[in-house]
């Protein structure tokens, strides 16, 4: 056992660090001059990034050349990764259009579609986002629904999306609609693409708890897409649908939270309880003793999960776990960070709080955090279902046309 | 990266889980269980048989000459069949602290009939209703003999020879060494005790000048101590994560054959969610083994927060899995033709054997703050 890389490997992490030094800057060595103040400025140094990356076959290393990929590996892909940690570039805005709306127009999309849209969406010229959720279809996202209705070689989209994120600087998306209420709720779906600048498309940012703006609603006021967008039969947009969710699993991971065990160890000597260091007090380091071996068991599970990629083998289904340990964890070391600083803990100002007020900011923001991509018991779901083997909630509503089925408000 | 174990470490895993499902499975444990014999005479033989005894014991001492990691595949499958062998008394605790600590004599001695299985050996620490401490350690060593009383000892009733953690006098962690003691020799009686899980077998001994021999110079003992614990803090996580993925199984296939409400109760959400928790915590515990095991096979420097991160994480998941694999089978779990009892009783005793969570907690905290340093 050990945490070296294959020659092959060191070699391309050493290809990859000589390119990265010469065209960006390290994280440690960048100045304010390279934060990006607004979404402009955001957007301009992540496309020319992008560019940049995907010029040299650094953007999508995995896909093929010929569609503007680096045609590497997945552990190329995640040496990359960890590379480009470490230097002040950012692609998150592509996040969700190469991770899962292009894989999917490349897989059910017409040979015209993936000419016009892959290559330009690799080089970050258009962004995608993904136009699944809805007010009333979370995780049960089959039960949305925005209607399509078929008006010659069109159709007329009318309904509501949420939790779209980037849908305010998104050039196209991928939108489910239900096609045929009359159905089944699986059955009657439908996938288009469609131009987020079509006439109809109101994108209106969505204030969460935190008060900070990262997501959208999305209402579509008689949209009209020609038939031409379709990904995918009518009514096989639910199959359609779960190649993009498979991508999306892929997507998932990184780090949850800036404070963590160090930070908490450091805290807990500057605070007291009772008038003695709360490092000294018994819950305390039993708190401290319980994240560190949480977060210790994360890291070693995801180089488990590297190892399988590094020997190109099929990860096993370990790294389901996660997102359901991460997320609950940075919410409860949010919490107990305040609980230190006792009724300072309320406080919420970067200038006053320690860590620049990261205990308070993942504690706000780990709620939410525990809801997207797979809530904690759809997450629960998934790995009794996928890796236990145990069968599937009944589902009341399976076999009633969509119209019949139980709806709520 | 390559943070797995090897082809032949795998391959030696499933020679161990193929002997042991064959000649370990839970109806032998059971005899053990509703008997007085203190373990499987047939599944230790089988042990010794294979070699498994010397498996981490240096060639030039008649051992196999292999690593922590082969002892760590070995470990994970006598854990899931819940063997009810003293292998883990003799090979964790006595064997690995002679071969780190005795004397070259020490080692000549004993680890040639340790490795070949003639004897047995073990570690004993406890003396009573406490986690020890170099405070509450009064078996006392001087010229060349021990007076005191351990208890629990595990095999303590059919062990041969045990490494004794003795007050040679003076303070604090100083008064502290580890003593090696022939238990065939005079002075010495033995009690089986009466504990949660009768197909491990514990005893309280008892020494009156018992004739004993220091493993190096006195006043090292607590410090060495604290490194064979640490090692078989990660070979038991491996016995945990085993046991773990036995018992999941087994709440598993039991909810799919059982029903109520006119549907298998491995359909509602209660149940799935409460055995999706003992994967989470099954995979927690098997990823901080994982680097337990390299630290211990490299005797890195990260050992020491490892080994205690592998062992609360081992004992979180086994002791969860196994009251909630109960749990799931209702009524007919509690039963003593059930097997759900060998899990409930090993995963409690395991999470006991060589310290509480609270202890290791506080171990842990402490090796932290001084990692963190201010």
């Amino acid at each position: 056992m050990d945490f070296n890389d294959t020659p092959e490997e060191a070699k391309y992490r050493a290809e990859v660090r000589a390119w990265l030094d010469k065209n960006a800057v390290r994280k440690a060595d960048a100045k304010d001059a390279e934060q990006s103040k607004t979404l402009e400025e955001l957007l301009k140094r992540s496309k020319a990034w992008q560019a940049k990356k995907a010029e040299n076959g650094y953007a999508c290393i995995t896909w093929p050349k010929e569609w503007g990929g680096g045609g590497g590996t997945t552990i190329n892909n995640v040496i990359y990764g960890q590379e480009e940690s470490n230097y002040a570039v950012t692609g998150s805005v592509f996040a969700i259009g190469l991770g899962m709306c292009i894989p999917t127009v490349m897989y059910w999309g017409s040979d015209e579609h993936k000419a016009r849209f892959v290559k330009p969406a690799v080089r970050g010229d258009e962004i995608w986002c993904q136009l699944f959720s809805e007010p009333a279809g979370g995780s049960d996202v089959a039960g949305l629904r925005t209607r399509a209705e078929k008006d010659g070689d069109e159709w007329v989209i009318n309904g509501q999306k949420v939790w779209t994120s980037g849908a305010h600087y998104c050039d196209y998306g991928i939108v489910l609609v239900r096609t045929d209420p009359n159905v089944p709720k699986h059955k009657g779906l439908t996938m288009f693409w469609v131009d987020m600048k079509s006439a109809g498309v109101e994108v209106r940012p969505i204030k969460q708890m935190s008060g900070d703006a990262n997501f959208n609603e999305v209402f579509f006021t008689n949209v009209r897409v020609h038939d031409n967008q379709r990904l995918g039969n009518v009514g096989d947009g639910w199959k359609v649908a779960l190649t993009t969710l498979m991508n999306e699993r892929l997507a998932v991971g990184g780090s949850q939270g800036n404070a963590d065990v160090a930070e908490l160890i450091k805290l807990a000597r500057e605070t007291e309880i009772d008038g003695k260091p709360a490092i000294s007090n018994g819950a305390v380091r039993e708190r401290i003793a319980d994240w560190y071996v949480q977060a210790q068991g994360l890291k070693f599970t995801r180089l488990r999960t590297l190892t399988a990629l590094s020997k190109g083998e099929t990860p096993g289904p370990e790294s389901s776990i996660s997102k359901i340990i991460a997320a609950k964890k940075m919410q409860d070391l949010g919490s107990f960070g305040m609980d230190l600083q006792d009724m300072g803990g309320i406080i919420r100002d970067r200038n006053i709080s320690p860590e620049e007020g990261a205990y308070t900011e993942q504690w706000l923001g780990a709620a939410g955090y525990r809801i997207a991509g797979g809530t904690d018991e759809i997450l629960r779901n998934i790995v009794a279902e996928r890796v236990l083997g145990m069968p599937s909630d009944i589902r009341v509503d399976k076999d009633l046309p969509f119209n019949q089925a139980p709806k709520g408000k | 990266m390559n943070f797995d174990f090897s082809d032949d470490q795998k391959m030696l895993k499933d020679q161990v889980r193929k002997f042991l499902s064959d000649k370990s499975p839970l109806s032998v444990t059971r005899k053990v269980l509703e008997s007085d014999q203190p373990y499987e005479k047939a599944v230790w033989k089988g042990l010794v048989d294979m070699g498994l005894t010397g498996t981490a014991i240096p060639e030039a001492y008649g051992g196999l000459g292999l690593g922590a990691l082969e002892l760590c595949v070995i470990a994970e499958e006598l854990g899931r069949a819940v063997a009810a062998t003293p292998f883990s008394s003799s090979v964790y605790l006595a064997s690995e602290a002679i071969k780190l600590f005795g004397t070259e004599k020490q080692k000549e001695t004993w680890l040639p009939k340790l490795a070949e299985g003639s004897i047995i050996g073990t570690l004993a620490v406890s003396e009573g209703l406490n986690a020890a401490s170099p405070r509450n350690t009064t078996t006392s060593f001087a010229n060349g003999k021990i007076n005191g009383t351990k208890r629990p000892v595990p095999d303590g009733d059919v062990a041969d020879v045990a490494v004794v953690v003795v007050n040679s006098g003076g303070t604090g962690e100083q008064a502290i060494s580890l003593a090696i003691v022939d238990l065939k020799g005079a002075g010495i009686t033995r009690e089986v005790l009466r504990t949660i899980d009768p197909t491990r077998s514990q005893a309280t001994i008892t020494f009156k000048d018992a004739a004993a021999e220091l493993m190096g110079p006195a006043g090292q003992g607590w410090g060495q101590l604290q490194r064979v614990l640490d090692g078989a803090a990660v070979l038991f996580a491996f016995e945990q994560v085993g046991g773990s993925e036995a018992a999941i199984e087994m709440a598993r296939d039991y909810s799919l054959e059982r029903y109520a409400f006119g549907r298998q109760i491995g359909s509602y959400q209660a149940i799935k969610h409460k055995l999706a928790d003992m994967y989470v915590k099954k995979e927690l515990a098997k990823s901080n083994a994982y680097f337990g095991a390299m630290m211990l096979n490299d005797e890195g420097s990260e050992l020491p927060e490892a080994a205690a991160a592998s062992r609360l994480a081992g004992n979180d998941a086994y002791v969860f899995a196994a009251q909630e694999s109960l749990q799931t089978h209702g009524g007919i779990g509690y039963t003593w033709e059930a097997d759900t009892q060998f899990h409930y009783r090993r995963a409690k005793l395991l999470s006991l054997t060589v310290g509480s969570s609270a202890q290791w907690k506080e171990k842990l905290a402490t090796r932290l703050e001084a990692k963190n340093a201010a």
